[in-house]
């Protein structure tokens, strides 16, 4: 489905063995694109010198015969993601200068199995949007058509890997910022299961809907590094102390026998027909292999927006309050006393999305109004888990649009708030669930866009998501 | 103070600061004295992107004075984030507990004045992590040193079953007793490691009802709290009687003035917006564990007060002072074991001292009783040569500052210095023969009746042996002479 000339890493890796290319090549090769490309202003940080170092070393290793799982792959990381001694700014004028003091572990991981960073991607402004807008430093292009949006809040990552200007990327999907990008530029995206990768370093938006997932040009390529990033973390006290399977092994191109759930209440009139005909059309490529498919209900649908936007907020009210000028980060010139200082400085140095949701977040926890809000939909996001537990006694994987629209124009949902948290309704079920979520490219629409599908799976089940996906992607 | 027609009703928020080897949530130190801003790490910098991760050992703490203050102890209790700003507060929240707190519903008793027994509630015991320092008072700027940050506390709620100043000052006094004796806080309120809030009101005596009640904030030792209480009860009493109201508020207590000051209305305009830590999994205690806690659980205070005066012979008031702190009670027991003889008189014997010699140094030196110069089993080496006769009583004195001096045992003083107490009848025969020879006048007098210089002969034959002669054989001796 990728419309630029990336190798997948199999056979990629194996002409690196046999030293038909080098891993510096291939890393040139990405920084000329990335420089092609910059109107797309998919990067915030590029590591030139550093990611050419770091691929010779990897091509010494591949000689020696010592090279990691990852050696040759090259990673475009989201600015969520700290480094050290690299700017993480969340593409925040909060966070313009700063600079982390320690690697988050999937930093850690990547590393260790020789993969090379190339730079940090642009994203929304604390990783909360759905269409790249929310940027300090300026909205990210699709990279088909550069009026129009890639998606959010982990676009950089996305178009990164779509325009070919990296192996792989990370993103983080809090509420579909991962799988909604992937859908509207045709990509792979995983949301693992929340707790399959250590969100230690990860910046957090919410807390308990994070996670850090991969981007890529096939199912095989996110197993890959899926494969490195999974694992329990003893940094992250969420992160699950359950065995990593062989992603890999499991991708057998067989469906036969699976059970896919269509949810009834993800399919209503109300889904733009091109995309439903576009998932139907995979559905019976399933179905035509053997695969049964089941309906399904989620009955509490209707809520997950409301509730995923309450509680989301809410942790996020916390988790940015540690941006008050005081220690790091922007500090407001001018102010008289502390309270001063503190307005000042997160007034001018958050954006207005940002405000908006510490806002909103600040409210539902607020006395007198905590349990008609927050209260309320903690017990929803039980319910909401609940139905899809329900669903998945009846099939081991479900099939859902990602987002009610293809790629959008840039600023046209900007000035509604409430339609841009629509698009994200097909996808904040996963996070409040906490179940995983691929993005898996199904066709195109009449203006040669591209529209994704999404497979929800049960917890830690990325294997049923990774050999379905591999399934459609092959046939 | 309290008039005969109020009555005060009080409850105590108390603040203890474990003494856990390193922090809550994180690997840094909690030693106290380094260097401002070292004791560090990104996670208790609240860093962008780290995440708190549960020390055991915070858990155990809790467990321990849970069990010790009678409470039940929750099999899953839940952290939650107090949000607020300020600059010593570096993630903008502090992770508490609030709605599901580890240990509920326990008690202590305390002794009143007239010496009866008072159950004062406990409400609840959480568990929750220290802010840093703010340093204000420097000419510069406001100064921030976040080494305290993230060092773990326990907070201990009562119930509002304290009706007096006194009483709340038993109260707490006990709870310093716990903390210091389950070794989990060294107790100091001076340097903040205990810490007291308390909430205050009055009634007329008989309603039920609760009045308006205020908070005092701000005192900083035992004396304070009982002062501060006395000034905030006859306050809201006066402005009662003067037909007032109490406005509910924080009053913070200035010692040196002697007045409570309310707060700053916008310092205390706090929503903290609880919320369930979503970064911390529950906290699950199993029965197993709360048992292993159990079966390292010390004897407290009071157990230990009773076995002293049952198993000692003690008296009530010796037992109380010795086992007011778990290091004074250790170094007693650990002296009376190595006792040549064990009986309530050499018990008593080894009270004695520890009460009026090791106590007086260790005030006046302020030092802690561990690092007391004398070791307990020396001061006893020392007791047994004063019962096996070694030694005078006095001498023993002597000999005892020169251990605290030199940090010696007791028989190299003794034998370098030659403080051997003197036996020998035929050595003290003829002391006694000297002094009653140089003295013939006396000697008349004594003989005439006038007993009373026998004391003047004792001292002129101790003299005579510098101290050491053995008194008994002396007085023996003398006596016998005498008589001649
Ligand atoms: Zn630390």
């Amino acid at each position: 489905m990728s419309f630029v000339n990336t190798p997948a890493f199999d056979s990629y890796r194996l002409r690196l063995a046999a030293g038909k290319e080098s891993c510096v090549e291939r890393t040139e090769h990405y920084l000329t694109v990335i420089h092609q490309r910059s109107a797309l202003n998919a990067f915030l940080s590029v590591f030139e010198n550093e990611a050419l170092e770091e691929a010779h070393r990897v091509d010494q290793k591949i000689k020696r015969g010592t090279a990691g799982p990852l050696a040759g792959m090259v990673v475009a990381v989201k600015d969520v993601l700290c480094m050290k001694g690299k700017r993480t700014t969340c593409a925040s004028k909060m966070l313009e200068k700063y600079e982390a003091i320690y690697d988050a572990t999937v930093i850690e991981r990547l590393r260790a199995a020789d993969a090379v960073i190339i730079g940090k991607t642009n994203m929304d402004e604390f990783a909360m949007g759905s269409s790249n807008e929310n940027s300090a430093f300026g909205p990210v292009k699709h990279p088909l058509d550069e009026t129009r949006v890639p998606g959010g809040s982990s676009g950089g990552s996305c178009v990164a890997v779509a325009a070919g200007m990296s192996t792989t990327a990370l993103g983080s999907d809090t509420g579909g910022s991962i799988r909604q990008p992937a859908g509207l530029c045709g990509m792979f995206g995983l949301k693992p299961t929340y707790g399959r990768v250590s969100r230690y370093g990860l910046v957090a938006f919410a807390s308990s809907f994070d996670q850090i997932g991969p981007f890529a040009n096939s199912a095989r390529d996110v197993a890959h590094v899926l494969q490195v990033i999974a694992g329990y973390d003893e940094r992250d006290s969420t992160s699950a102390n359950v065995p990593v399977p062989g992603y890999l092994g499991a991708m057998n191109r067989n469906v036969r026998g699976l059970k896919i759930g269509i949810p009834k209440e993800y399919f209503t009139d109300a889904l733009n027909s091109e995309i439903r005909s576009a998932i139907e059309k995979q559905i019976h490529r399933l179905k035509s292999s053997g695969a049964e498919v089941v309906e399904v209900s989620l009955p509490h649908s209707e809520y997950t927006i409301a509730t995923y936007y309450i509680l989301a907020t809410a942790e996020a009210s916390s988790n940015l309050a540690r941006y008050d000028g005081a220690r790091y980060g922007y500090r407001a010139q001018g102010a008289r006393d502390l309270s001063e200082m503190y307005t000042k400085s997160r007034s001018e140095g958050f954006g207005t999305e940002v405000k908006r949701r510490i806002m909103l977040g600040t409210y539902v926890l607020s006395a007198g109004y905590y349990d008609a809000y927050y209260r309320k939909a903690q017990k929803v996001r039980r319910l909401i888990q609940n139905d899809f537990l329900d669903a998945f006694k009846k099939a081991d994987c479900l099939i859902t649009p990602i987002s009610p629209t293809t790629a959008f124009r840039l600023g046209e949902k900007l000035e509604d708030p409430l339609q841009m948290y629509l698009n994200d309704i097909y996808t904040v079920s996963a996070n409040l669930a906490g179940i995983p979520g691929i993005s898996v490219p199904a066709g195109k629409d009449h203006q040669g866009l591209p529209v994704g599908m999404q497979i929800l799976g049960k917890h830690f089940d990325e294997e049923t998501l990774l050999r379905v996906a591999d399934f459609l992607e092959a046939a | 103070m309290t008039n005969d027609k109020h009555e005060a009703v009080i409850g105590l928020e108390v603040h203890a600061q474990l003494r856990t080897e390193t922090k809550a949530f994180c690997g840094c130190t909690t030693k106290f004295g380094n260097a401002p801003n070292s004791n560090v790490c990104p996670v208790c910098l609240g860093m962008p992107g780290v995440l708190p991760v549960l020390n055991k050992k915070v858990v155990d703490f809790t467990i321990r004075m849970g069990l010790a203050t009678h409470c039940s102890v929750a099999s899953k209790s839940v952290f939650a984030r107090k949000n607020y700003f300020y600059p010593d507060l570096p993630k903008g929240y502090q992770i508490s507990q609030y709605e599901e707190p580890m240990c509920q519903h326990g008690y202590v008793d305390i002794e009143m004045e007239d010496g009866a027994s008072k159950r004062i509630g406990i409400t609840r015991i959480h568990m929750e992590e220290d802010a840093g320092k703010s340093i204000h008072d420097l000419d510069v700027d406001t100064l921030v040193d976040v080494n305290r940050c993230g060092v773990p506390l326990i907070e201990i709620v009562s119930e509002p079953d304290i009706r007096t100043p006194h009483e709340a000052y038993q109260y707490l006094y006990a709870i310093k007793q716990l903390v210091t004796y389950l070794d989990i806080c060294d107790g100091n309120m001076e340097e903040g490691s205990l810490r007291c809030d308390a909430n205050v009101s009055v009634r007329l005596k008989g309603v039920e009802k609760f009045g308006t009640k205020t908070e005092v904030k701000n005192m900083n030792s035992f004396r304070h709290v009982e002062r501060a209480l006395e000034y905030e009860i006859q306050r809201q009493i006066e402005l009662i009687e003067d037909g007032g109201n109490v406005v509910q508020e924080t009053l913070l207590w200035d010692a040196n003035k002697n007045v409570a000051v309310p707060m700053r209305s916008k310092e205390e305009a706090h929503d903290y917006r609880y919320f369930p830590e979503p970064d911390l999994v529950p906290v699950l205690v199993s029965e197993e564990w709360i048992n292993e806690v159990k079966k390292i659980l010390p004897e407290l205070p009071k157990e230990r007060r009773n076995r002293f005066i049952r198993n000692f012979g003690l008296p009530k008031y010796d037992a109380e002072v010795i086992t007011a702190e778990k290091p004074v009670a250790d170094y007693f027991e650990n002296a009376a074991s190595h006792l040549s003889q064990k009986n309530s008189d050499t018990y008593k014997s080894v009270s004695n001292w520890v009460m009026t010699d090791v106590l007086r140094v260790v005030n006046e030196r302020h030092i802690a009783v561990n690092d007391f110069p004398v070791l307990p089993e020396h001061l006893s080496a020392m007791i047994n040569f004063i019962i096996e006769g070694t030694i005078s009583g006095k001498i023993a004195k002597d000999v005892f500052e020169e251990m605290l001096k030199t940090g010696e045992e007791p028989k190299a003083i003794i034998e370098r210095k030659g403080l051997m107490q003197v036996s020998d009848a035929s050595v003290i025969e003829k002391a006694v023969d000297d002094v009653l020879a140089r003295n013939a006048e006396q000697v008349e007098k004594y003989r005439g009746g006038k007993t009373q210089v026998f004391g003047f002969f004792i001292g002129e034959t101790m003299k005579a042996t510098k101290g050491k002669a053995n008194p008994k054989l002396v007085n023996e001796i003398l006596k016998k002479k005498l008589a001649g």
